[in-house]
């Protein structure tokens, strides 16, 4: 087994020249780039860009058709600490709306550690999973159903979650989909502490650029492959419109200003 | 000693009852929340054509419809897993193919007869020692199943991607889930009934879920229903002198529908004690 490098300068999450072929069409083309550990890396684009993908990708669940995917060094294809990569998935409109679990259940889910023929008679109310709780800001609502808190209550569930594995990469696909604006700050704010006060890597695929743009350190553009790749301040306005056309003009042109 | 319980057509009855209102519902909720509960409906179909087989060939039906119903299963989660046609499509290609070879296989020995119909609808009088101690074996195999597998079971029926990132091997849960369901409604098909069974999957769970906060508390509600509606459907069947499967889903139905009507009209009550 090779073991994954752990030392800060090192990188979590490596795209080298990953085009992903879905039927026909190419998802993701030539797709390159590198997240830093301590990171905040955004990547964005409109819908049907392959920014899910790209997440599928990440978190080995789909396979590149060329090109390679390094984490923490090592490649996909061969990376076996999952534990050190966290997951929150895009809105649970999957799940049946009277899933019973209750959210502290859920929050445990990340205590799973493979088979235990015992796992039904262990209890969900450990220190870390407490811990988790409180650090998203949820720990009022353990014992309500999950299928009953608000979106942006379930999203920071699901953070609580993959904190009880103690992830140095957290990956989060479309966090604010959604979730209302005060749900959305409460949801930028837990990050933002995880990422300066706990320095856990961010990945997190958004459609919101204006939070893209006042969050992320770094941001990818992508359209099927990189447009650009860089600090937020460095993207231009021809970019942004390139990849999303004229609507998002006016909306960048307050966003910058703010910016600056 | 009361008089139902002076029958041992009766007694293995309520055997069979408990086993089968414990079982149902204790896979249901895992099928149910994965959005899968007529997966029941596709092997109900599926072990019919077992029984079909088995009376053709004048052996026990069970075995063929366990063996009909563990292939299928294979063959409906395959489908789900390489996506080759939506879930729900796969299912119904499954539940007609099923009918039709079992509808050929039954005019081929000779038309329908009463031994099938005992197997559509269940009959309390054929239940052998047999039935019981295969039921009781699958018990064991699904309360250690559940047990055992809990959080894999738990987790992928809340997210499948979230499972697998997590480790879990979801289409081997997934593949043994639906072959114990095939084994529990082909082992159920003298007490219920083949065409009845799956409302034992779904209707004490659903009744469950209105109320659990907690999924162990939905599980043990879903088997707590489920058995009581056995109990009490068997009952009535008894006194009333109506068919045992009818009598015992119609009881969970009914429980169902309470549990529906009681917190409104309860509620109303309560705001109409206040206001006097």
């Amino acid at each position: 087994m090779t073991q994954p490098k752990e030392s800060l300068d090192s990188s979590c999450l490596e795209f080298s020249n990953v085009t992903y072929r879905y039927g026909s069409v190419d998802a993701l083309s030539n797709v390159s780039f590198n997240v830093e550990a301590g990171d905040f890396f955004a990547v964005t684009g409109p819908n049907g860009s392959g920014k899910t993908t790209l997440v599928r990708l990440a978190l080995g669940l789909a396979n590149p058709t060329a090109g390679e995917i390094r984490l923490f060094g090592v490649p996909a294809s061969k990376f076996d600490r999952w534990d050190m990569v966290g997951y929150v998935p895009q809105t649970m409109d999957g799940i049946h709306t009277q899933f019973p679990a209750t959210v502290r259940e859920i929050v445990a889910h990340g205590l799973y550690k493979g088979f235990d023929p015992f796992g039904f008679w262990r209890r969900g109310r450990q220190e870390v999973v407490e811990r988790s709780l409180e650090v998203v800001g949820i720990e009022d609502l353990a014992d309500r159903r999950i299928s009953a808190v608000s979106v942006g209550q379930q999203q920071r569930a699901l953070i609580a979650r993959s904190l009880v594995r103690r992830p140095k990469l957290l990956v989060l696909d479309e966090p604010e989909a959604g979730v209302d604006a005060a749900g959305q700050e409460q949801l930028y704010s837990v990050l933002r502490r995880l990422n300066t006060e706990q320095g856990i890597t961010i990945l997190m695929v958004s459609h919101d650029i204006g939070a893209v743009l006042q969050e992320a350190k770094t941001v990818a553009c992508i359209n099927r492959t990189v447009v650009f790749h860089g600090p937020p301040h460095h993207m231009t306005q021809k970019e942004i419109s390139d990849l999303y056309g004229l609507p998002m003009d006016v909306l960048l042109h307050d966003l910058m200003h703010e910016h600056r | 000693m009361p008089e139902i319980f002076q029958y041992d057509f009766m007694v293995k009855a309520f055997i069979g009852g408990i086993l089968v209102g414990g079982l149902a519902p204790a896979l249901g909720l895992f099928l149910v929340l994965r959005r899968l509960a007529m997966i029941s409906d596709s092997l109900s179909h599926v072990a019919l054509t077992g029984v079909a087989i088995g009376l053709l060939t004048r052996t026990y039906p069970p075995i063929a419809g366990l063996g009909a119903t563990a292939v299928a299963a294979v063959a409906i989660e395959t489908v789900r897993l390489r996506r080759l046609m939506p879930g729900d499509a796969a299912l119904a290609v499954v539940l007609y193919s099923a009918l039709a070879v079992a509808v050929v296989i039954i005019s081929l020995a000779d038309g329908f007869n009463v031994d099938l119909f005992a197997y559509l609808f269940g009959s309390i009088l054929t239940v052998t020692s047999t039935d019981l101690w295969l039921l009781a074996g699958l018990t064991v195999i699904v309360v250690g199943f559940v047990l055992a597998f809990y959080s894999e079971l738990s987790q992928s029926s809340f997210d499948t991607d979230l499972a697998r990132s997590n480790g879990v091997h979801v289409f081997r849960v997934n593949l043994a889930l639906a072959i114990l369901t095939g084994a529990t409604i082909t082992l159920s098909m003298r007490v219920v009934g083949v065409l009845l069974v799956g409302a034992l999957i779904v209707v004490p769970v659903m009744v469950s879920l209105r109320f659990a906060t907690g999924l162990k508390i939905a599980l043990l509600g879903g088997v707590a229903v489920g058995v009581g509606s056995a109990l009490a459907g068997l009952t009535i069947a008894f006194y009333a002198n109506v068919a045992a499967g009818g009598a015992i889903v119609l009881t969970s139905v009914g429980v169902l529908i309470l549990s529906m009507a009681a917190p409104p009209v309860l509620g109303r009550l309560r705001r109409l004690l206040r206001q006097a």
